[in-house]
């Protein structure tokens, strides 16, 4: 979605600040949200593309003005009032009730169990390269072009690396599918691509030409960059036999570069999706499909 | 134990802050419901300060400096030799490096979110995460990193990753001058995290 998440390139938000010795939690309440969402993690049984997504769905004034981990706590309550794991009011209540009497401890509840699988569990990592039958369309040294896609929902390719022309640079095998994981329609694993597209390209004549960003980009994102074809046809004058010789191997390369019906066109997985949808939680594709609204105004309005 | 045991060291603002009651509340329903364990929170709390961090991706430079055939097999495959090192896991599943040479420099970002490699890292600095760095790096890298006080010379190529994907970068910056002789452990003590996300080199020690 074209949300305020996605502000490569935008101007206007002044030089970076770093902190020198910052501490990796500010408050304790950062660090408790942090430990929360992972150990809440297993009842929302929600994918981190899903996530994602409904992170990125927060209202954007509220997204611009969160930090880090108000956003990530903003999520966890949304996140356990429409699982039905705690009610609005509830928390509401206890909030009220905390802030007249800070000193109140939170109760503890020990799990040595839980504990111990936890470490565990950071160190297996979630992988997310899948093993794919279906050959990658591109190789290293391809020009490409990627598409415009302007999808409602999750995607990875950032509005700035749009439309653009680069080159592979690396293939990274077949890699879980965000646009459909992060809405509960199947992990439809697809070759992942690194791709250098310079800054002029991205930014016009004014950009460097010694400066470029490299991405990863999924293949349903690509295309064959055709003008670069076209440019690399013999310009040479030929002898009618070579000249043959030359469209018999264009329309060859053309025909295998041409996209099959499998492959999306510039609409990723609008398909499989269709096909998926009857099988795979559609209970939940609607929830993360609606807007955080609500709750995000409210949010809005407690913050300032 | 008390609540706050697993961090001494924090100011307690008093009234609470809104964010602060709101996850106090909802850690405290949790708990009341059995849905929770409050160790396991404290466990992840303590991971991320005190088991992951710079440091462990600043021993893979320093082996990396020390050995070549290691230095090849991190580039090749980082997430492979990291783990010869023991580290690895969420966040580091997939993890590709970079290197900085005379002629090529690196800096990573994460312009949708803010992606980083946490078992080689820790946790993102707050500027990592800024909508000051994520809009910014990718359009002028090089007033990005001179805010940094790090001038990159024009002849150099700049090169931004932004990790779009799950695939996390890490930047392995050159090995200052100075440093013949010194041990691994005294390597890795001279290797800042911000010259692994690429916004700094590591300088040359003090004599």
């Amino acid at each position: 979605m074209n949300s305020v998440h996605d502000i490569g390139g935008m101007d206007g938000f002044g030089p970076v600040e770093a902190e020198a010795n910052e501490p990796v939690f500010r408050e304790p309440w950062e660090g408790r949200t942090w430990g929360m969402l992972f150990t809440s993690m297993p009842m929302i049984a929600l994918p981190l593309d899903a996530l994602r997504h409904r992170i990125e769905r927060q209202h954007p004034v509220d997204y611009l003005a969160a930090s880090y981990y108000q956003r990530h706590l903003n999520n966890l309550e949304n996140l356990l009032i429409e699982t039905g794991i705690l009610s609005s009011e509830e928390i509401e209540s206890r909030v009220t009730r905390l802030t007249m009497t800070p000193s109140q401890p939170v109760p503890r509840l020990e799990d040595p169990a839980v504990a111990a699988g936890i470490a565990e569990m950071l160190k297996a990592g979630s992988p997310v390269t899948r093993s794919i039958s279906k050959k990658p369309r591109f190789a290293v040294g391809d020009k490409i072009v990627t598409r415009n896609l302007n999808p409602h929902g999750h995607t990875r390719m950032p509005r700035y690396t749009r439309g653009k022309k680069g080159v592979i640079t690396a293939h990274h095998g077949a890699h879980v599918f965000p646009d459909t994981n992060a809405h509960g329609l199947g992990e439809n694993p697809q070759h992942l691509y690194t791709v250098r597209i310079g800054s002029q390209e991205l930014w016009g004549p004014a950009a460097a030409s010694n400066e470029c960003v490299l991405i990863d980009l999924w293949e349903s994102y690509l295309a064959p960059d055709a003008s670069a074809t076209k440019a690399a046809l013999p310009v040479k004058p030929k002898s009618s036999r070579k000249v043959a010789k030359a469209k018999a191997v264009k329309a060859k390369a053309v025909k295998a570069t041409r996209p099959t019906p499998k492959v999306s066109k510039g609409k990723p997985a609008r398909t499989k999706v269709a096909k998926l949808k009857r099988v795979a939680q559609p209970k939940v594709a609607a929830r993360v499909s609606k807007p955080v609204r609500g709750k995000a105004k409210t949010t809005r309005k407690k913050s300032r | 134990m008390s609540e706050h045991d697993h961090d001494k060291s924090h100011h307690h603002p008093r009234p609470l802050s809104d964010a602060a009651a709101r996850a106090k509340a909802i850690e405290s329903l949790l708990v009341e419901k059995g849905l929770i364990a409050s160790d396991a929170v404290d466990k992840i709390v303590e991971h991320y300060e005190k088991d992951v961090g710079p440091i462990n991706g600043a021993k893979v430079v320093a082996r990396a400096w020390l050995d070549p055939a290691y230095k090849k097999r991190l580039l090749k495959d980082g997430t492979a030799a990291i783990a010869e090192l023991g580290f690895g896991g969420l966040q580091g599943e997939h993890m590709v490096v970079v290197e900085n040479t005379p002629r090529v420099h690196n800096v990573v970002v994460c312009t949708l979110c803010s992606c980083y490699p946490w078992p080689v890292l820790g946790l993102p600095p707050t500027w990592y995460k800024s909508l000051e760095y994520r809009a910014r790096v990718v359009r002028e890298p090089r007033v990005v990193l001179k805010e940094f006080g790090l001038e990159i010379p024009a002849n150099v190529e700049l090169r931004v990753w932004d990790s779009s994907a799950e695939i996390r970068y890490m930047v392995l910056p050159e090995r200052p001058a100075g440093t013949d002789g010194m041990s691994e452990a005294e390597l890795a003590a001279i290797v800042t995290r911000d010259s692994m996300i690429g916004v700094g080199k590591v300088a040359s020690p003090a004599r």
